[in-house]
């Protein structure tokens, strides 16, 4: 039970800290389905810039920035050239899939090193608490910083200047014009804030969860971020329990896979893909999106 | 500027396209120190330099082609099929389950349309699941679609371990298909190709020359307008959704009928992703997903070669596309509003507000 919930609060992580990302995103009126993209660039640029610098921390700084690059690709053509944002998400995708798969050929041949990765860190008084202590509190620094970026975006999001601005343009984003906020500027620095995140998620991969890149080693986690967020109904907390709950069914997975039920293998790989189907079946006719969601907005209109 | 001067723009914005993202991949194999040049002289062998290359050229261009078209009727009407993957993959299942085990011993006549029908069926109803989803849900297809992909990769590797694995049981693959079952083929030319031609034919045929395709593009230039027209986008959505399943799952029963012979994991290196780079470059138009998907086509054969002989990994292609695709609709986009006039931006910006 203990080592369950552990390895749930350790799986959601990653997935937390891309659906954070893309919450900011999509709270701002955007949907950014190339995160699995930005993820996968985050996972490798993370892991070869910690394999050049045999520093794991410097590997998820490079992660950050080069998340921000991509959102800032995605920016350029879905916001400032006006691109349909679904085709640029799925075109970031791809760019990723293709570009990650050729350097890592080009710097390893075929013969991908071990790297260094962030080891987990208990934190001192919380981590010897009975029961909760260990699986709360002995983690990677991947998951603290998701769990806290979760407030901190809460908290920004619903209280602060940037905050309401954000939440104005993803809303009614002629409204927001109208009040003298620039629609594009902050669309823009959402979606790079975002990816950015969605970077760190990747490297949280390849630096934390293993100790290598893999080619496609993201295997459609930033698409379950998406619905992480659908999921969570567009706020913080609700994306917190949403990335717990798609946790905890990964380490059921990996549980009873572990204990060898006489269940074939791929069920237990297609478990969660159903499980988001089911539960957006359920959730996603009663959850509100930012009305301007998805809306490109054209000031000469 | 008339229609004749707007195709030979279109025609000259999807070779620029081209043009570009291949020079893109030449500048970054230059970058990462491979030789570009070698690189690219492989792929042009690969795929044109000979009979058995051209050959290669067409069998990769025809799934390309099935999805494209299915994807391609889909954005057309605003909706976001990102799952032609799943939709062949189902479809190469289902027609593999009528060749290997439910209709093994009826003759040619019965079972191969029993098989190709198996493979448009699967399709269509993985389109529909999604089109439903949405219709009655409000799921949006594209979370939807994407999910559905992976979920069909797993089915096809439970049945392949499972109740379609070889009589042998040595490795992960069904029995190979009965004679019967096998499209009629000259050489390596299986019939499979020249119906999808005739369906790229029929596709346009449906979008602009009857009253459901009328409805079709009319709700994917303005949907609410559509809606006060009597026109349901939901419906809509679903019987897009559901054909455009359908073409797919008949282009992965026509690779286990036509080319492979048997299903395995892996049947479709991502033809499903693919398509949307093929209907895109196509700019959505049916007759032209044709050339559309030979291109691909060609630059999928071409890159097995340059993986082989130049040493260059065949991902080089998935960054040919995502450069394509970004290329060639942010093109539409800008022609879309310089062409100016009332009616086009507002049919430019109501394409963009389905989004």
């Amino acid at each position: 039970m203990e080592a369950l919930l552990e390895a749930a609060v350790r799986l959601a992580a990653p997935l937390l800290l891309a659906a954070l990302g893309e919450l900011i995103v999509e709270r701002a009126g955007v949907v950014n389905i190339g995160v699995e993209g930005t993820m996968l660039t985050g996972a490798f640029v993370g892991f070869a810039a910690a394999v050049a610098s045999d520093s794991a921390g410097l590997g998820v700084a490079a992660a950050a920035f080069a998340g921000c690059a991509v959102g800032a690709l995605f920016a350029f053509f879905a916001i400032a050239r006006g691109t349909d944002q679904i085709v640029v998400g799925m075109a970031v995708n791809l760019l990723a899939v293709g570009a990650t798969g050729l350097a890592a050929r080009a710097l390893y041949a075929g013969a991908t090193p071990s790297g260094p990765t962030l080891s987990s860190a208990a934190l001192p008084f919380a981590s010897d608490l009975p029961f909760v202590g260990p699986a709360l509190f002995a983690h990677t620094p991947f998951v603290y910083a998701a769990f806290g970026l979760a407030l901190v975006v809460g908290f920004a999001l619903a209280r602060t200047r940037a905050g309401l601005r954000l939440r104005a343009v993803g809303e009614v984003a002629r409204a927001a014009d109208a009040e003298g906020v620039s629609v594009a500027r902050v669309r823009v620095s959402a979606i790079v804030l975002g990816s950015g995140l969605a970077g760190i998620a990747g490297a949280a991969l390849s630096l934390a969860q293993s100790d290598t890149f893999t080619e496609g080693m993201t295997a459609g986690r930033g698409f379950i971020a998406l619905a992480v967020v659908i999921f969570g109904r567009w706020s913080s907390s609700g994306v917190v329990l949403a990335a717990l709950f798609f946790g905890l069914a990964n380490a059921l997975q990996f549980r009873a896979q572990a204990q060898g039920f006489d269940i074939p293998y791929p069920l237990f790989l297609m478990f969660p893909y159903v499980v988001t189907l089911t539960v957006l079946a359920f959730v996603a006719a009663h959850a509100r999106a930012p009305a301007d969601l998805g809306t490109p907005y054209h000031r000469e209109r | 500027m008339n229609r004749r001067d707007e195709r030979l723009i279109d025609v000259a914005r999807a070779l620029f396209a081209i043009g570009l993202a291949l020079a893109a991949v030449a500048l970054a194999l230059a970058l990462l120190g491979f030789a570009p040049g070698p690189a690219l002289s492989a792929l042009a062998r690969g795929s044109l330099g000979s009979s058995a290359a051209l050959t290669a050229t067409v069998l990769k261009s025809t799934p390309l082609l099935l999805t494209g078209l299915g994807v391609a009727l889909c954005f057309r009407c605003g909706v976001w099929n990102i799952g032609a993957e799943g939709q062949l993959l189902v479809g190469a299942l289902c027609a593999t389950a009528v060749a290997t085990r439910f209709l093994t011993d009826a003759p040619a006549g019965v079972l191969l349309p029993a098989v190709v029908a198996a493979g448009a069926l699967g399709g269509f109803a993985v389109g529909a699941i999604a089109g439903a989803l949405r219709a009655s849900r409000g799921v949006s297809e594209v979370i939807s679609t994407i999910l559905l992909n992976f979920v069909a990769i797993q089915l096809v590797a439970l049945a392949v371990h499972g109740p379609l694995q070889e009589a042998a049981g040595a490795y992960p693959k069904s029995d190979p298909f009965p004679a019967a079952a096998l499209l009629p083929a000259i050489g390596r030319w299986h019939l499979g190709i020249a119906i999808a031609a005739l369906l790229a034919v029929a596709t346009e045929g449906l979008l602009f020359r009857t009253a459901v395709g009328f409805r079709m593009r009319a709700v994917g230039l303005a949907p609410r307008a559509a809606r006060f027209a009597g026109i349901s986008p939901e419906r809509i959505a679903l019987f897009t959704l559901g054909l455009g399943g359908a073409l797919a799952g008949l282009a992965g029963a026509f690779e286990v009928a036509g080319v492979t012979g048997q299903l395995y994991e892996g049947i479709s290196p991502g033809h499903g992703y693919t398509a949307i780079a093929v209907a895109l470059l196509a700019k959505l138009h049916p007759l032209a997903v044709i050339p559309s998907a030979l291109f691909f086509g060609a630059l999928e054969a071409g890159a097995g070669a340059m993986q082989r002989e130049a040493g260059v990994p065949a991902s080089v292609t998935q960054i040919v596309q995502g450069i394509a695709i970004l290329v060639s609709a942010t093109f539409a986009v800008a022609a879309g509003r310089r062409r100016g006039g009332m009616a086009a931006g507002a049919a430019a910006d109501a394409v963009e507000e389905t989004a």
